[in-house]
């Protein structure tokens, strides 16, 4: 029997079908129609306070659940407010659906109220996008929208919906298989040649001095487990990149930490003195490899990426393997159990090199009693947090500190924006992550400076009692930029001051719900710290008054070789032993 | 995109290679004969891709296809100095709307393309014109009082050529097509 559904009521049915439990967003008029049947629908929806926030919610949500984030939005303004999310969610390959409004057909192209060609705009921001001209087309388009933006490598996609649409009927139907989707030029791969993963276990049994570098593909394709086990049967030192945190345990002793700009001095030379790069799911950012033409010259490179465009964009792969990662690491220990000897040979000169290396290099800052730092927020933070907390960061200083101090133990607890540098990501994507994860604690560290773009999500928070905890390194400053500015402009600081009490970071807490919380001395930080962690049936924000002088280390500063990766003054004095 | 043919000016960069060269691609160019779903936005998707990754397109000519009506082919001249071959096609075949890619080196394709050309012609030009025209097999298309509309389809190679030949005289507008491309057949 045919079941008669309007526009919007066969786009949420379909957002059921698909097991949507949650979505974000704020209506308008363009996607009334669709607001309604919300009503009668399972599906949760989360009123933000700008539509910005719906989008940073559905990433937060869909790093730590690995399930597509959805969000939805009115047309013109509302669209446009969420093409940083969608830009953010490309760059860092997140499964996001957004759902936007559009002015009624008849009126498309005539500058009507609150139109905007957001398919025009967003094309090169989402894996795919769909403006839908006919009813009839709902339930294929969102089946397909699913598809795109979970398979492969994944990514956000928009499906914009003229008003008239919403309000059209059609005969409910659902596509019984892939094939119904109409994607003929969309095949994304999956299992590496065994070819090729021959000649990569070739290249890894001769290498002297290998580094697993790890990227966020190996996250996408929940490869943490055959990671480890690659790992433990070769001996090979890992490096996780920034999207990659979590990916294989810190505590481990083969883990060497995060590579790049920021990261560890031995992940980032252990990768600079490779003879044999396994890069599992990373592209070879600019931020990772420093000055291209001079990053790890030695190194053979195996290249395995879900994504075929990825091998050999900036660096030639001596073997390129497309595919996921899961599956290509297994095929790779199985070719391992296959060929005759050792998978490698002897690494132990390398790993001497590396321990001194950590033990000349660890990551270092100087305590004080006097002022708070923020490196040890982040370790007291990690300290009182149980296992299993995500921590989600905005973008700058408080971001590198999160990343280096925090001990990531499991995959799924890092959530943070990457490629883009989105700042304000932070409370947003938390909020999401909670939402997705509310089993978990949820400790965003953000700057001051971000907090301040996105802070009203936390009225949303308090409204649907969503109890995330918020650590505010206050540092008065744009801090990243400060740093530059301290170390590359003579110290010409050029509208970077923002303000240590204004705004009032209690007050505003309160205001939106939140308990305030303040520490300004080195003996508040406990306290603060242990109240917070108290909380739980709302929101909660603690401002921590840091010193603003303090400067991420090492670093390697922008378009420089890794080879001159600066460290802390205290240990600039330090032999280098190669 | 719209059933009807389109066709794009080459950039700068390309033009000004085509100046030292003729106005023909010459051996950095790579022809790709791109299939795409023939739908709304498609031919925007492709130029958006060459524009946002810095890849330069020579000339770029689309039309739907013969062998199915849900398909147009889009044929790209792409200068591979801007980008290695192999990137700008992975980087194509990642859009959704692109069905297949093939790629024609000028020696394995048969290549063609048509130009039009109104000429300023005074009575003593205008026989000279009309014979040139007839030399190279092309067509009057249109007469004016005192000018000559002229069209020409051949190989890339013998458009330039013509059109080298007509600039003695005053040529009031010129269009060409973008070249067309399929893989040249095996004999046996």
């Amino acid at each position: 029997m045919k079941l008669a559904l309007t526009g919007a009521q066969a786009l949420i049915k379909s957002l059921e079908m698909q097991g949507v439990d949650v979505m974000f967003g704020l209506p308008g008029g363009a996607i009334l129609p669709v607001y309604d049947p919300i009503i009668d629908s399972s599906i949760r929806h989360v009123l933000v306070r700008h539509e910005q926030g719906a989008g940073h919610m559905a990433e937060g949500y869909a790093m730590v659940t690995g399930r597509p984030g959805v969000a939805m939005v009115t047309s013109g303004p509302g669209a446009t407010n969420i093409v940083t999310p969608l830009a953010n969610a490309y760059m860092d390959s997140t499964p996001l659906i957004v759902i936007s409004g559009q002015v009624a057909t008849a009126a498309i192209g005539s500058d009507a109220f609150q139109e905007c060609d957001i398919t025009g705009v967003t094309m090169g921001i989402t894996k795919h996008n769909w403006l839908i001209k006919d009813v009839d087309e709902i339930p294929r388009v969102v089946a397909a929208a699913f598809h795109v933006a979970t398979s492969g490598r994944p990514g956000p996609v928009l499906i914009d919906l003229p008003k008239d649409i919403s309000n059209a009927t059609m005969d409910w139907y659902w596509p019984s298989s892939v094939d119904e989707l109409d994607l003929p030029g969309y095949h994304p791969v999956t299992e590496g040649d065994p070819v090729l993963v021959g000649q990569a276990a070739e290249l890894i049994a001769a290498a002297h001095r290998p580094v697993l570098y790890v990227g966020g593909g190996v996250l996408k394709a929940r490869a943490a487990e055959a990671l480890r086990a690659l790992a433990e049967r070769t001996g090979i030192p890992v490096v996780t990149t920034l999207m990659a945190r979590g990916a294989f345990p810190d505590s481990h002793p083969q883990a060497l930490g995060m590579p790049g700009m920021h990261g560890h001095y031995t992940a980032v030379t252990a990768l600079q003195r490779s003879d044999l790069l396994i890069n599992l799911g990373a592209r070879f950012d600019d931020r990772v490899t420093g000055k291209i033409s001079t990053f790890a010259p030695e190194a053979k490179v195996i290249h395995v990426d879900i994504d075929p465009a990825e091998l050999g964009k900036v660096r030639k792969p001596d073997v390129g393997i497309a595919g996921d990662c899961r599956l290509v690491i297994q095929e790779l220990l199985a070719a391992m159990d296959a060929r005759e000897g050792a998978p490698v040979a002897d690494l132990e000169h390398w790993w001497r090199q590396i321990r001194e290396w950590q033990e000349q290099f660890p990551l270092h800052y100087e305590e004080s009693e006097a002022a708070i730092k923020p490196q040890n927020v982040v370790e007291r933070l990690r300290d009182a947090a149980p296992p299993g907390t995500v921590v989600v960061a905005g973008v700058g200083q408080h971001q590198m500190w999160a990343s280096q101090y925090w001990n990531f133990e499991e995959p799924y607890t890092w959530v943070n924006s990457g490629g883009a540098g989105t700042m304000g990501f932070a409370v947003p994507a938390a909020i999401g992550a909670k939402v997705g994860r509310p089993d978990r604690t949820v400790w965003a560290i953000d700057g001051d400076g971000c907090f301040q773009m996105t802070a009203q999500e936390l009225v949303t928070a308090s409204s649907e009692q969503i109890p995330v905890k918020i650590a505010i390194l206050n540092n008065a400053y744009l801090g990243m930029v400060r740093q530059w500015q301290e170390m590359f402009y003579e110290e010409r600081y050029s509208e970077v001051y923002l303000s240590p009490d204004l705004p009032d970071y209690v007050k505003w807490a309160e205001a939106m719900g939140c308990v305030g919380i303040r520490a300004e001395t080195p003996e508040d930080v406990g306290p603060a710290i242990e109240k917070a962690n108290s909380v739980d049936d709302r929101p909660v924000v603690v401002d921590f008054r840091t010193d603003a002088f303090e400067k991420v280390f090492p670093m390697v500063p922008a378009g420089a070789s890794n080879d001159d990766i600066v460290v802390h003054p205290e240990q600039s004095g330090r032999k280098v032993v190669q | 995109m719209a059933a009807a043919g389109a066709a794009a000016a080459a950039p700068r960069g390309a033009q000004l290679t085509a100046l030292a060269g003729g106005r023909s691609a010459g051996p950095r160019h790579h022809i790709l004969s791109v299939l795409v779903e023939n739908k709304a936005g498609v031919l925007a998707r492709v130029a958006g891709l060459f524009s946002r990754r810095g890849f330069n397109i020579y000339s770029l000519a689309v039309a739907p296809t013969d062998e199915d009506e849900h398909l147009s082919r889009i044929t790209i001249v792409v200068d591979v100095e801007s980008a290695p071959l192999e990137q700008v096609i992975m980087q194509l075949d990642k859009l959704v709307n692109v069905v297949s890619i093939g790629e024609l080196s000028p020696a394995e394709a048969v290549e063609r393309e048509l130009v039009l050309v109104t000429v300023a012609v005074g009575p003593t030009e205008r026989q000279q014109v009309i014979q040139l025209v007839g030399v190279f097999g092309g067509e009057v298309v249109s007469v004016g009082a005192d000018r000559l509309t002229v069209m020409l389809a051949g190989r890339p190679e013998k458009i330039d050529d013509f059109e080298g030949l007509l600039e003695q005289y005053t040529v009031v507008e010129l269009q060409r097509t973008g070249r067309v491309a399929l893989p040249k057949l095996e004999r046996h």
